[in-house]
């Protein structure tokens, strides 16, 4: 009929994929409006969240005061957050003296440059600003928040408090429980049975016990079995303490990242002619801890909430100070305030644990296929 | 005169034996799953092992560099003796690459960084020279304009024509494959096997598991057949496969050529 062949000789050109945004509209369109019964529920489900927030809005911001200084300034129905704004220097600083303040203000800069040096993939110099972050600012921090070295006026621990002695809590919490974790799992299956049997041994014992209970043994059973003249400070003991709990925790988290790895990995590296040590660090423990961010980060917002659990020792945290502040005579009656102000400065730090967790999960996923 | 003495040294050095196995004998448990091994290896030899599924074959090559420990017997490698001293099994695994089934490359390096760990962390290698030797391999594979990709984003065969790669940047005296194309859809098969009938061409020591009985009468010199932890019957290529000696080795080639 026609002399045209039945096949073609050119490929079809690449084409530009389908536009698949389409907008505020679009989306509402394509996900909450796509048909009748699913735009009822919707008009449903929105209704309603409106109607359980709307209170809680309404307090918390449209009727609630901001500005002022005393509890007179309070005179609408909402909350009174003059009652946060009065008090926010104790929060932060808990009962650290007011003239050695900068001190902690340098602490928290660094620490915040430091974690997002390190958080940022894109600023060099990567293993130098950890190697400092591990090494070096533990003990710049250390004589800075403690003092009595270069003229600095020594601030005791027992004056530590609020949001700095929650960032102390945690930091040292996490950051000491990962690497005891990885070296706990790592022991927990060795094949030699003295490293495994203590870690074994290590992580059932804390695993076992309440938190509480470590904290209150490390608080007041403690000084019961050392010489009485040996002073070993109580924020060091809880330290020790928690890092020791969370650390079995984390054991048991990366053992899971570890079992997961397929023994040809530890068959391929050992053909390369990698030691145990390379092998572990080279090839296991990147693939292993990978896969257990979540589970990590996990144990991190945990850790990080539960250190308010220092309030039972007498230490006061950002919780307990705020809840020092509730029995001010000048401000009884203000707790939801405060309750509600604390749960928010937890939140975001929690949820900026779990973000970030997210963002290097998908980063460094480099499986595109199995 | 000299040539005399250059290939008299030559045959000098062929006779001490790459690899040479006395009496090994290995259980896993009560399960006895090498009886009584014996094999030498000169240097430049290709040997070919196959036999039935269990029969030990893995097992037997993965006791050449200590990814399994044997109970009884000698292993020589390059004239070291094998012992449980690990600092000697890891002497012992510089000379020898292996290449594994399932390719085992590291998913969480790129392909060029799969090349360069070993070379940087157990030759000591400056990176630079590291990745200049990879890039020879992995040019020799044909790969080498996939170097900065992910393992995940390779298909089978280009994964397995770099794990040859990874191991011969090592540059081993010895390489040992095992099963190396069973993994593979049958049309990447060809490109690995190109690989490896290549290497064996430029005279590399090699051991091979297969059931690639085209690769055995194209390359090998040796053709070893195993059976219940046994070596039944070796034989060059062409003897083995026209005629077999044992009924084990008949039977066992009438079901893999047969159909
Ligand atoms: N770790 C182990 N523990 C106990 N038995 C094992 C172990 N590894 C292998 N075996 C057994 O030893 C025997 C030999 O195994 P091997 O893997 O060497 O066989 P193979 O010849 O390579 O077989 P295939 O062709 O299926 O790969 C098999 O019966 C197997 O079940
Ligand atoms: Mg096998």
């Amino acid at each position: 009929m026609n002399d045209q062949s039945a096949y073609r000789t050119d490929m079809i050109a690449a084409r530009q994929a389908p536009d698949q945004r389409r907008g505020v509209v679009g989306w509402l369109r394509a996900n909450l409006f796509n048909g009748p019964v699913n735009s009822v529920v919707s008009v449903v489900v929105i209704g309603f969240l409106a109607w359980c927030l709307w209170p809680f809005l309404k307090w918390t911001l449209f009727d609630a005061d901001f500005l002022g200084s005393t509890r007179a300034d309070c005179t609408g129905d909402g909350a009174c957050w003059v009652f946060i704004s009065a008090r926010f220097e104790s929060i932060v600083y808990g009962f650290y003296p007011e003239a050695a303040r900068w001190r902690v203000d340098i602490v928290f800069a660094m620490m915040a440059i430091l974690v997002a040096w390190l958080a940022i993939p894109r600023l060099p110099y990567k293993r130098w600003v950890g190697l400092f972050a591990l090494v070096g600012f533990p003990v710049v921090a250390w004589i800075l928040l403690s003092g009595g070295y270069f003229g600095l006026e020594s601030v005791p621990t027992r004056a530590w408090g609020g949001l700095m002695l929650t960032l102390v809590i945690a930091t040292v919490g996490i950051v000491g429980s990962l690497p005891l974790g990885v070296l706990l799992a790592l022991g927990r299956r060795s094949k030699m049975p003295f490293v495994k049997a203590v870690s074994v041994i290590f992580i059932e014992f804390w695993r076992g016990v309440p938190l509480i209970t470590v904290l209150f043994m490390a608080s007041v059973m403690l000084p019961l079995f050392v010489p009485g003249n040996v002073e070993f400070d109580k924020l060091l003991r809880a330290l020790i303490g928690i890092m020791f709990f969370w650390s079995a925790y984390m054991a048991e988290v990366i053992r899971g990242g570890l079992q997961a790895i397929g023994r040809g990995q530890n068959e391929a590296g050992q053909a390369l002619g990698l030691g145990y040590w390379q092998r572990t660090g080279l090839i296991i423990l990147p693939q292993a801890l990978k896969l257990v961010i979540p589970g990590i980060v996990n144990t991190f917002i945990a850790l990080f909430k539960d250190t308010s659990l220092v309030l039972i020792i007498g230490l006061f945290d950002l919780l307990a100070i705020i809840r020092a502040g509730l029995t001010d005579a000048n401000w009884l009656g203000f707790s939801t305030e405060g309750y509600v102000f604390a749960a928010l400065m937890f939140w975001v730090f929690c949820f900026a644990m779990s973000r970030y967790s997210q963002y290097i999960e998908r980063r460094l996923n480099t499986s595109y296929r199995t | 005169m000299n040539e005399a003495t250059a290939s008299d040294t030559r045959t000098g050095d062929d006779a001490k034996p790459m690899i040479e196995i006395e009496q090994l004998n290995k259980w896993y448990g009560d399960f006895h799953v090498l009886r009584d091994i014996d094999l030498t290896v000169a240097k430049g030899e290709r040997i070919v092992i196959c036999g039935p599924s269990g029969s030990g074959k893995s097992t037997l090559i993965r006791c050449m560099n200590h990814l399994e420990a044997h109970q009884q017997g000698a292993i020589t490698v390059n004239g070291i003796e094998m012992t449980r001293d690990i600092k000697r099994i890891e002497q012992i695994r510089r000379n020898v690459g292996m290449v594994f089934q399932h390719f085992n490359l590291f998913p969480h390096l790129t392909v060029l960084e799969n090349c360069c760990l070993s070379q940087i962390w157990v030759q000591k290698k400056p990176r630079a020279e590291a990745e200049k030797t990879a890039f020879e391999y992995l040019e020799r594979v044909q790969i080498a304009d996939q170097a900065r990709k992910y393992p995940g984003q390779l298909s089978g065969g280009q994964q397995q024509r770099v794990a040859i790669a990874r191991a011969l940047c090592m540059r081993p005296e010895v390489m040992l494959f095992d099963e190396p194309t069973s993994a593979l859809d049958p049309e990447m098969i060809k490109e690995v096997l190109d690989v490896m009938i290549e290497l064996a061409q430029e005279g590399m020591t090699m051991l091979c598991v297969t059931h690639e009985m085209g690769f055995a009468k194209t390359v090998a010199d040796r053709v070893i057949f195993m059976d219940q932890g046994q070596i039944i019957e070796q034989a060059p290529p062409a003897e083995f496969f026209n005629n077999p000696r044992s009924d084990r080795t008949k039977l066992f080639l009438s079901q893999i050529l047969g159909h």
